[in-house]
Parts: C-alpha cells; sequence; structure tokens
C-alpha cells in the first residue's frame, strides 16, 4: 500500500503544480481511444498487409478521411461503420495521436 | 499456500529485468502493484501487454497452459485446406523479452478471493493486488450424453478451439466419399463466434464443390434462425453453393451416437458420413469455481467500466467468458477490446485513479464463405452511465454490401494486426 500512497501524493503534487496531471489524463484517454483502432490497423496504427497503415499520416488527412466515412461520401467496406460510432472531438483526438505515430 | 522461494527469485529476476530494460528508477522496481492475468488469448495476452507498455512500473505475471498461441479466428480456413494450423500459430517471446512480462507456463487449479491469491498445479502460490482472468469457455460435452466418452469425443469431433481438433477434422472431411453427408450442429446462442459456425459450413461447402461435388453440408441449427450475417450468409448458400448447402433451423441436439455417427434430435435422427457438433458452452470452470458464474449458470457479469467482477473484488473477467451486453458478440475482437479498457482500468485503480467514464469498444469480424470471398460483421459499442451497460452507437453497425475479395485481402491483414496487437 505504500507506494499507493506515495503514487497519489505524485499526482496530487504535479496537479498542484498545475504541470502534468492535465496533459497526463490527456495522454490516458488519448491512448485508450487510440487502442480502438489497432486490433485491425496494427500496433500504433502500423499495419501488416491490405489493411492502411495510419500511423504518421497527416493529421488533416486523417481527420477529413474519418469525416467523410462517417457522413458516407467516402468509399468504404467497413469505416463507415465505425466512423460513426466516434464525436467529431474524438476523431480530432485519434487524428492528432496517429499523425504522432512512428512507422518502423 | 504460501509464496515458494523459486517463484519468488523468479519474480524478482523478472522484476529486475523489466527495471532495467526499461530504464526505470527505484519506484518503478518497487512496483505500483502486482497484476496476475490468466489465459493468454486474445484477452489475456492483450491485457498484460497493455499494462506493460502504458504502465512499466506494474509487475505483470501471466499464467498460460499453452506453448504457443493458436488463433481460432481463420481457423475454419484449415477446412478448405487453404492454410495449415502453422499459419495461425504465435509464440509469447516477445511478452517477456519486450514487455518483461513473466510467463509461467502451468495451470492454475484454483483461486482464493479473500487472499489474493492463486494456486498453480505445480503446487506454487501466485499473490495479486488485481488478477485478470481471461479463461475463454468450456464444452459442455456433459449435456450430449453420447459426447461423455472420451473415444466418442475422438470420432465426433468439436474443432472449437482451433488446434489438433481443427486438423483432425480437416483429415475426417479428406476421408470422407464424395456423395457423403457433413453435418454440424450448432449450440442454442450465445456461443463463442457467432457466425463461426455459418462461415465452417462455407469452407466444407466450397471444399466439396471444388472437389467432392456430390457431397452435403447440413446445418443443424438449435437457434430459429442464422445467429450472425444471416442475410449475407443465406444469399451465399442459395447463389453459390445451392444442392451442398442444408439448412435446419429448430434443430437442437439432444444426443448422438457416435459409433454410427448419428445425431439425435428432438423429432429425427440424422445418419452423416462425418459428424461435427459444436457443444454448448459456459465460461471456463476456472470462472465457476472462483464464484464468478452470476447469469444463467453460465456467464461471468462484469462492470463494463473496468471488467471487474460484479461478484468478486479485485479480479477482472475479459472474453468469452462474460455476459455480454446485447449484440456484443464472443469474439476474438472483442476479447482484445475488454483487454485494452480493463488494462488503463486496473492501472488506475492500482493508482488509486478513477477508470475511465465513459469506454468505447468495436467489433469486427470477417468470415471467409468461400476461398478468397469475405463478409464482415462490424459495431462500436460505447458505455451508457444510465443503464450502466454498453450500447451499439447509433448508425455505428452493420455488415458487408456483398462478398468480396477486397475483405478478404483485409481479413487476413486483421489476423497479422491483431494478433501483433496482442504478442509483438
Amino acid at each position: 500500500m505504500k507506494h499507493r500512497t506515495s503514487s497519489i501524493a505524485g499526482w496530487a503534487l504535479l496537479v498542484a503544480l498545475g504541470l502534468a496531471y492535465p496533459a497526463a489524463a490527456q495522454d490516458q484517454s488519448a491512448r485508450s481511444l487510440a487502442a480502438n483502432c489497432t486490433g485491425c490497423h496494427g500496433p500504433s496504427g502500423n499495419s501488416s498487409g491490405a489493411i492502411p497503415t495510419i500511423a504518421a499520416l497527416d493529421r488533416a488527412y486523417i481527420v477529413t478521411a474519418l469525416q467523410e466515412f462517417k457522413a458516407g461520401t467516402r468509399q468504404a467496406t467497413v469505416m463507415h461503420q465505425h466512423a460513426k460510432g466516434y464525436t467529431d472531438q474524438e476523431i480530432e483526438v485519434l487524428a492528432d495521436y496517429f499523425s504522432k505515430q512512428k512507422r518502423p | 499456500m504460501s509464496l515458494s522461494r523459486r517463484r519468488f527469485l523468479k519474480q524478482l529476476a523478472a522484476i529486475a529485468g523489466s527495471a532495467s530494460a526499461a530504464g526505470a528508477s527505484s519506484r518503478a522496481f518497487a512496483g505500483a502493484g502486482r497484476v496476475v492475468v490468466v489465459g493468454a488469448g486474445f484477452g489475456g495476452a492483450t491485457a498484460a501487454k497493455y499494462i506493460r507498455m502504458w504502465a512499466p512500473d506494474v509487475q505483470v505475471t501471466l499464467v498460460e497452459r499453452n506453448r504457443e498461441f493458436i488463433s481460432c479466428p481463420l481457423s475454419n480456413r484449415i477446412l478448405a485446406g487453404q492454410i495449415e494450423l502453422v499459419d495461425l500459430t504465435r509464440g509469447y517471446g516477445a511478452l517477456s523479452s519486450k514487455y518483461g512480462i513473466d510467463i509461467v507456463y502451468d495451470e492454475v487449479v484454483g483461486i482464493n478471493p479473500d487472499k489474493q491469491e492463486l494456486a498453480l498445479a505445480d503446487g506454487d502460490a501466485l499473490p495479486y493486488d488485481r488478477l485478470i482472468v481471461s479463461p475463454g469457455v468450456d464444452l459442455l460435452f456433459d449435456e450430449i450424453p453420447g459426447l461423455r466418452d472420451r473415444g466418442a469425443r475422438e470420432r465426433v469431433l468439436h474443432a472449437w478451439k482451433a488446434g489438433q481438433q481443427t486438423v483432425a477434422l480437416r483429415r475426417q472431411l479428406e476421408a470422407m466419399p464424395d456423395g457423403g453427408v457433413y453435418a454440424l450442429t450448432v449450440p442454442k446462442a450465445p456461443y463463442r463466434c457467432p457466425p463461426g459456425p455459418y462461415e465452417r459450413a462455407c469452407q466444407v461447402a466450397w471444399y466439396f464443390k471444388t472437389q467432392k461435388p456430390k457431397a452435403k453440408v447440413l446445418i443443424l441449427d438449435a437457434n430459429d434462425k442464422v445467429q450472425s450475417k444471416e442475410a449475407l450468409f443465406t444469399k451465399v448458400w442459395k447463389e453459390w453453393y445451392a444442392g451442398i448447402i442444408e439448412y435446419r433451423p429448430n434443430s437442437t441436439l439432444l444426443d448422438v451416437d457416435a459409433k454410427t455417427l448419428t445425431a439425435k434430435l428432438e423429432f429425427e435422427e440424422v445418419k452423416a458420413d462425418v459428424l461435427n457438433v459444436v457443444p454448448p458452452q459456459r465460461a471456463a470452470k476456472i470462472a465457476a469455481d472462483a464464484g464468478l458464474i452470476t447469469a444463467n449458470n453460465r456467464w461471468v457479469g462484469v462492470d463494463f467500466l473496468t471488467y471487474e467482477s460484479i461478484a468478486r473484488r479485485n479480479i477482472h473477467v475479459l472474453g468469452d467468458a462474460i455476459l455480454a451486453a446485447p449484440a456484443m458478440p464472443k469474439s476474438g475482437h472483442m476479447a482484445n477490446q475488454h483487454a485494452k479498457v480493463a488494462a488503463a482500468a486496473v492501472i488506475a485503480l492500482l493508482r488509486g485513479e478513477s477508470p475511465n467514464p465513459s469506454p468505447i469498444i468495436n467489433n469486427t469480424c470477417y468470415s471467409f464463405v468461400s476461398d478468397k470471398q469475405v463478409i464482415h460483421v462490424a459495431s462500436v459499442h460505447r458505455y451508457d452511465p444510465e443503464k450502466k451497460t454498453m450500447v451499439v452507437a447509433p448508425g455505428a453497425s452493420g455488415v458487408s454490401a456483398a462478398p468480396s475479395e477486397l475483405e478478404g485481402a483485409y481479413a487476413e491483414s486483421w489476423g497479422k494486426n491483431i494478433w501483433a496487437d496482442m504478442l509483438a
């Protein structure tokens, strides 16, 4: 239990300093959301085979593609169904996350 | 039962190894908590990897009885002679070398929720702060008297857990004479992989159509209709496999005669040349033994924010064993998604933080309807705080417009990517 207390104290300190907590919370939320995509698109969005790699794509391109899938204006087999499950803000978060992932 | 010296030393070594690999501080060495994961399938392996990836200061031990992972998804293709078992087999090596997970190849014989400890077959005990159980399903042979005998189960195969059974079923199909009948029984839902039986019928029918054109596929379904992608499967059977596949709904299997390969249904008996029984299923025994089963004497109720059991604190359950919300199929893809929500929640709980209040998960299931043509079903599920369950996001579900080779390529790619997501 000792380590748990120190961990909370650590977070509390960071929050008090107004530094890392909001960014860390955002990072955690982004990585959890992005984890939705990696089952099909591969680790960090790096795909093997026919499914497109989405790691390191241009942020604006990802937003446009997902919005067009969502609107049904872009050719798709399955992405028009998935894209409808995410809000505009979540699409921004996903685009930001995958645009920053590295390719091997 | 106390922690054995051997296990203790092993764990010390694992912690030291992972800490140095991550270049972590002494605080990380002390660890933010001990997580034990039982079962290294789509759920368990993913959870173990993601916890270490997201929180290198959490110690993770993964208990698995098999030395290698064999994917159930895509395994019906073996029946059509399209791939072999080796194509679906992957090692667990990177989970230890890259992520510092302590893998214990052993069987769990008991869970003590009060002591927060589990007992292994080799006599060791493993203590945990949080336990993640991803045990899969048990096949209920007891419900089919003629299959209680082990010899009978070698003649009448299930092949519902990919492995030697799948290879053996392929051999039975190869040995079957042209003009013979392959009968496949489907249990009442819910069962693992809702579209699986219908995909299997297509794979066997494709093999017959190309190699044994007089042979038949008979689907004996305990349900009143096809359980997934109904319109697509029905269309394919009519247009591509007319005269080969016959579908009989409301055909509950009561018993089998393994000697004569006869399926005994409520109103008739059906004799086959190859009889393939997918038995009724239940969360695996370890879940029952730990008192985790809460629904219909079959499934484990969980909190969808954390996948923590509603019956036992500090025990999280993933995958096919859980009582899913409506429209959440028992699939490998879903288990992979459960695992990531649970991984984030377990890390948060170990740190005394609140888990994500609005998790989102999705599903994509591809089914091969010929050697190359594939159809899918997909959905996105969001947490509803009022109903306290997962609900399908409006508009975010559906199936393929039609079978296609493009989706065939996607299905193969999906396999490679999800295995990498959990193991590499």
